[in-house]
C-alpha cells in the first residue's frame, strides 16, 4: 500500500452497494458524451436489431410504446469513479425487443448503436435476462437529450458508458467486436464490481 | 432470413461522427499504477496549481490524453480521479497536471492544502486515445475554465515542436485573474471574460462573433475541434461551432465528471 502523506479522504460511510473505486455523486448526474448532443425528435428516433436474427425488424418511437412497460430503479456506476443512487427509469426490457427478433443460437455479441454513431460492445448474456432496457423516462419524466434523450439503452449491472445513449440499434454478432471506448483503451465488459474499467484490468 | 456478418468486416453504424481515437492506446501503460513524486507546486490562479511529477517509467503521452491519479490514506481508503495532462510530451519522465480546487473535493483539496515536494502519489495511464492530438491536423481548441488544461498541453506540444499545421485557441475565464497560463498565451489565443475584462476588451459569453473568424479561414482540410470544460460550457461551445459549420463528425469533446 503507497500512503498519501496526510491524505485522510471523505468521512467513511460504509456502503455494501458502492462498487470498489467508487464515490457516491449525491445529486449530480455528470454527462460525459464526447460528441454533440444531437437534436433528435422522438418522431425522428427508430430502434433497430438485425444481424444474427431470425427477423431483424425495427421500431418507430409509437411502435416501441407499443410493447410491454418496464422500469428499472437502482443504481448505476460510471467508469470515472461516481456512482448514483436510487435512480427510477422507464422504458421498456430490452427482452421484449429481443423475443419478437430471435437471435440465432450462435450468437454470442452485440454492438450497440447510437443516432449519432457512437458504438459499444456487450456480451449477449449481459442484455438479456431482465437486465437490460430502452429507457425514455427518467424520474417520470422524459429522458433529457444530454442524458440520452428521447432514448437510450440501459444496462445498469455494467459502467455506464455500455448504455449507449441516443440509441438507434443493436447488431447482433457471434464475435466480440470493440466499440467506441473500448477501441479507446476501456475494458471489452466493463463490470464495477470487478473494477473492470481499463483494457488490462 | 438470418443475416449473416460479414466474416473479417467489423461493424460499424449507419452514421459516425468524430470516428475512432486518434491513436491506438498501450494496454500495459494504461493498466499500470505507477509511483510519482511530486518535484514543484507553482500557483496558476487563486483556485488552481499546477504540480510536477516525476513518474519514472512513464511511456510518454500525446497532448490532449489524460491519466487516473489515486490517493491513499492509512487505513487503506482510496480516491482516484481522473486529471488531464497540462505538459508536452517530451523524454523527461516528467509530467505536469494542473488541479482546479473542487469545493469539498477530496483529492484537489488534498493538492491545494497539504501537497508538498517529496510527496509522492500513484498515477496510471495514459488512458484514452479519443481527445489526444498527435500534431497532424489543424486543431481549433475551445476550453472554458480548466478545460484549457489538456488543450495547452496541445499549444506547447506545438511550439515546442514548431509545428506549422494550424492552431487556434478560444479560451473562456470568468476574469483576467482566474485565466490559468494567462502569461503563456500568444497569438494563436483569443480569451473570452465572461465576468470581468481587461479595459478595452469585451466582457461576455462566448459567442457566434468569437467562432465565426476562426471558421472563415479554414485551413487545408478542415479543423478538427477539440472542445473541453464544463457540461455546460460544452453544450454552448459545441452548438456554437455546430452553427458556424464545423460538421459534427469533426468536434471531439471532453466533460467534466
Amino acid at each position: 500500500m503507497n500512503v498519501t502523506r496526510g491524505f485522510t479522504g471523505r468521512p467513511r460511510v460504509p456502503n455494501a452497494a458502492l462498487p470498489p473505486g467508487q464515490y457516491d455523486a449525491g445529486d449530480d448526474w455528470p454527462v460525459l458524451s464526447a460528441e454533440v448532443t444531437p437534436e433528435l425528435a422522438p418522431a425522428d428516433w427508430s430502434f433497430r436489431i438485425d444481424g444474427l436474427v431470425e427477423r431483424p425488424r425495427s421500431w418507430s418511437w409509437e411502435q416501441a410504446h407499443e410493447l410491454p412497460e418496464s422500469s428499472y430503479e437502482g443504481d448505476i456506476h460510471c467508469v470515472t469513479s461516481w456512482s448514483k443512487f436510487g435512480v427510477r427509469f422507464g422504458g421498456v426490457s430490452l427482452d421484449a425487443f429481443l423475443s419478437v427478433v430471435r437471435p440465432h443460437v450462435s450468437a454470442t455479441h452485440v454492438v450497440a448503436y447510437s443516432h449519432t454513431g457512437y458504438t459499444a460492445n456487450l456480451p449477449l448474456a449481459d442484455v438479456t435476462g431482465g437486465r437490460a432496457w430502452i429507457a425514455w423516462e427518467y424520474d417520470g419524466r422524459p429522458l433529457a437529450p444530454e442524458h440520452g434523450g428521447p432514448a437510450r439503452l440501459l444496462v445498469p449491472h455494467l459502467y455506464f458508458w455500455k448504455s449507449a445513449k441516443w440509441i438507434a440499434g443493436l447488431r447482433i454478432l457471434d464475435h466480440d467486436e470493440p466499440g467506441f471506448w473500448e477501441g479507446n483503451g476501456y475494458h471489452a465488459r466493463g463490470n464495477p464490481w470487478e473494477e473492470q474499467r481499463y483494457s488490462g484490468d | 432470413m438470418t443475416e449473416l456478418a460479414v466474416v473479417g468486416v467489423p461493424f460499424a453504424p449507419p452514421t459516425r461522427f468524430a470516428v475512432p481515437g486518434r491513436i491506438a492506446v498501450g494496454e500495459q501503460d494504461a493498466a499500470v499504477w505507477r509511483t510519482a513524486t511530486l518535484t514543484a507546486i507553482r500557483r496558476e490562479t487563486a483556485d488552481v496549481v499546477t504540480v510536477r511529477l516525476a513518474v519514472p517509467g512513464w511511456a510518454g503521452h500525446l497532448p490532449g490524453q489524460h491519466l487516473m491519479l489515486r490517493l491513499t490514506a492509512g487505513d487503506g481508503y482510496a480516491a482516484q480521479r481522473h486529471y488531464s495532462i497540462a505538459s508536452a510530451p517530451d523524454a523527461s519522465e516528467h509530467i505536469e497536471l494542473t488541479v482546479d480546487h473542487v469545493e469539498g473535493g477530496e483529492v484537489s483539496g488534498w493538492f491545494h492544502t497539504v501537497a508538498a515536494p517529496g510527496d509522492t502519489v500513484e498515477v496510471r495511464g495514459p488512458v484514452s486515445g479519443f481527445f489526444a492530438w498527435p500534431g497532424d491536423r489543424p486543431a481549433l481548441l475551445v476550453g472554458g475554465g480548466s478545460g484549457v488544461v489538456p488543450l495547452m498541453s496541445m499549444v506547447r506540444h506545438h511550439r515546442a515542436r514548431r509545428l506549422d499545421v494550424p492552431l487556434r485557441l478560444l479560451v473562456s475565464a470568468r476574469g483576467p485573474e482566474e485565466l490559468i497560463y494567462a502569461r503563456e498565451y500568444g497569438a494563436e489565443t483569443t480569451p473570452v471574460f465572461t465576468r470581468s475584462a481587461p479595459d478595452g476588451v469585451a466582457v461576455g459569453r462566448m459567442a457566434a462573433a468569437h467562432v465565426a473568424p476562426l471558421l472563415a479561414e479554414q485551413p487545408a482540410g478542415g479543423w478538427e475541434a477539440y472542445v473541453c470544460g464544463s457540461n455546460g460550457f460544452a453544450e454552448h461551445a459545441s452548438r456554437l461551432l455546430v452553427a458556424a459549420g464545423q460538421p459534427v463528425h469533426r468536434i471531439r469533446i471532453e466533460r467534466f465528471g
